[in-house]
């Protein structure tokens, strides 16, 4: 790690993306709620197609940080955001910037697998009508299903109801319903926390395969699942970034002793 | 086992007794005041019934009021009851819901907002004679819409708005924020999320609401006899600027009369009011059931 490498936050270790390959950029971020700061000064990019993982213990700010690149957090008051996330080079935060348009580029998916209370069918459906889907939503909702490996599994059923899905059928369901905007980016919260290991194997495999079309950001607390699927990974703690790296170094050599001490499973 | 060892104590035992006692006893209490309620209501039924079943007939429902009991009917009564729940509901509804949409969804949860949120509370507990009162000083005779069915239907439908609001604002907060989040992570906007998910997820308490306080305004008499319903009205009225009478009105004019027939007249027109009641509230049931099954 040279001192090139390094960005210009001096207590963390970064490993810089290239221009190219770079699709967010976190950018001395900090986030609020009222005044307090849940995260704090955080600055690392994004790489274009491949899965970038946010660890670190309870409270330590990661989904803070997943929702705000999506805008996700303005529904909570009292949230505030200063530093700078950007999208293909533009303020995801500028006065000009459509929320809602952020979030047809940046899907995500939730902790608890959340489908609407309607058919299979219509989960699916649903975003592309309101987004205005000008192919035809017939053929969309199965290439999404198909996407998400559970065509399969519902095809003879579509107008059923999806809460009569099991629970690892209804986050690949939440998952179809994502893709189905094609989005450039997709954000998942814990997707594997209210999953039984078979679940969380099929959805991993799942996110390998998507991987090729889609950038993906996941937040987990299970250093195994990052070590397992992410390119990237960042490591942080109360609010701040301690490292972010490549997951074979961050896992391997990590830089700091606080994310040694993390991965090796000596605290969090 | 340690945990039997610890209940065999007996100390513990007589501690646990006393317990399990006052349990039952708050029960039987909660049991006798339930069977009490409903033996008073089977009671005031039981009389209604007695009094006003003979005099229930196909006349009845077809004549107009008269002096006379044995010709005495409440068409116009019951046909103005159905205008004027009709208004009601066409104005209520679309304002009652479009405001707790407003409220729960939209506005900005400010201490302005919270004070209008707990306003609309309190005009719910304003007895209903207030809004007689405004009914005919803005109704009435400010917009000059004189004693008829619209002045009436506004009236009561701003009697009703709070009730309405306030069951639609809580049938909206039982919607979970999960089902939001995953409407707007799909790039939604709020009506788009609204209209979509929260407004059919909370259709049923919705309705619920909305059919409590429409039952509210069928019985109401207070605010009626305000503005000025007739008491004798010898045709159906053909539209909202008519004159009218309505059933409560009608039951307070018989009850009032020293005549026994006219009594049993108003216990007959209560049967009817019970009956469209019950009629209405079943009506929602069905709805809710049929929703509520569709949402799962």
């Amino acid at each position: 790690m040279n001192s090139q490498q390094m960005r210009k936050n001096d207590t963390a270790e970064v490993v810089a993306i290239s221009e190219d390959e770079r699709i967010l950029g976190i950018d001395d971020v900090t986030i609020c709620y009222s005044d307090n700061p849940a995260v704090k000064n955080v600055s690392f990019d994004i790489a274009r197609n491949k899965i970038t993982s946010i660890i670190g213990p309870s409270g330590c700010g990661k989904s803070t940080l997943l929702r705000s690149l999506n805008r996700m957090n303005e529904f909570i008051s009292e949230v505030s955001l200063k530093g700078r996330v950007s999208f293909d080079g533009q303020d995801l935060y500028a006065k000009s910037v459509d929320p809602v348009e952020v979030r047809q580029h940046i899907g995500m998916v939730f902790q608890k697998p959340n489908p609407f209370p309607k058919s299979i069918y219509k989960n699916v459906s649903w975003g592309p009508t309101v987004n205005q889907y000008d192919g035809s939503i017939p053929e969309l909702v199965e290439r999404s299903l198909k996407q998400a490996s559970l065509w399969n599994e519902v095809k003879d059923r579509l107008n059923d109801s999806a809460l009569g899905l099991s629970g690892g059928q209804q986050q690949r369901l939440c998952i179809a319903r994502a893709l189905a905007i094609e989005p450039t980016v997709l954000l998942m919260d814990e997707p594997c926390s209210a999953l039984d290991p078979i679940s969380t194997a099929h959805i991993e495999n799942l996110m390998y395969d998507l991987k090729s079309r889609y950038t993906i950001v996941i937040v987990t607390h299970n250093m195994q699942q990052a070590a397992r699927v992410s390119d990237y990974t960042a490591f942080m703690e109360m609010g701040n970034l301690i490292e972010f790296g490549e997951t074979d170094q961050i896992f391997t050599r990590p830089q700091k002793k606080r994310t040694e001490e993390y991965v090796t499973g000596r605290f969090g | 086992m340690p945990l039997s060892i610890e209940l065999s104590k007996p100390k513990q035992r007589e501690s646990l007794n006393k317990r399990h006692f006052k349990a039952k006893i708050f029960a039987r209490f909660c049991a006798c005041v339930t069977w009490m309620g409903t033996a008073l209501l089977l009671i005031l039924l039981y009389q209604i019934f007695s009094d006003g079943l003979s005099w229930l007939d196909w006349d009845f429902l077809n004549n107009f009021p008269s002096r006379f009991p044995e010709r005495a009917g409440i068409k116009s009564a019951l046909a103005g009851t159905i205008w004027l729940i009709s208004l009601v509901a066409v104005f209520a509804i679309p304002v009652g819901v479009a405001t707790a949409i407003y409220i729960e969804e939209f506005s900005k949860k400010n201490l302005l907002s919270r004070i209008i949120e707990l306003n609309i509370s309190n005009l719910a507990g304003v007895p209903s004679i207030v809004y007689g009162i405004i009914g005919l000083t803005i109704f009435v005779r400010g917009l000059s819409l004189e004693r008829s069915l619209i002045s009436g239907a506004l009236t009561m439908s701003l009697l009703i708005l709070p009730v309405i609001i306030i069951a639609s604002i809580e049938a909206i907060k039982t919607v979970p924020i999960s089902i939001r989040s995953a409407a707007f992570a799909l790039g939604a906007t709020r009506w788009q999320t609204v209209w979509s998910h929260v407004l059919p997820a909370s259709f049923p308490g919705i309705l619920t609401g909305v059919i409590l306080a429409l039952s509210r305004a069928i019985g109401e008499t207070a605010p009626l006899l305000m503005i000025g319903a007739l008491t004798y009205v010898a045709f159906v009225p053909e539209g909202p600027m008519d004159s009218f009478t309505a059933l409560p009105i009608q039951i307070f004019n018989w009850v009032s009369r020293p005549q026994e027939e006219f009594h049993q007249l108003a216990a007959a027109a209560i049967i009817v009011l019970l009956t469209v009641l019950l009629a209405m509230n079943s009506v929602a049931i069905f709805v809710r059931h049929k929703m509520e099954k569709k949402l799962q």
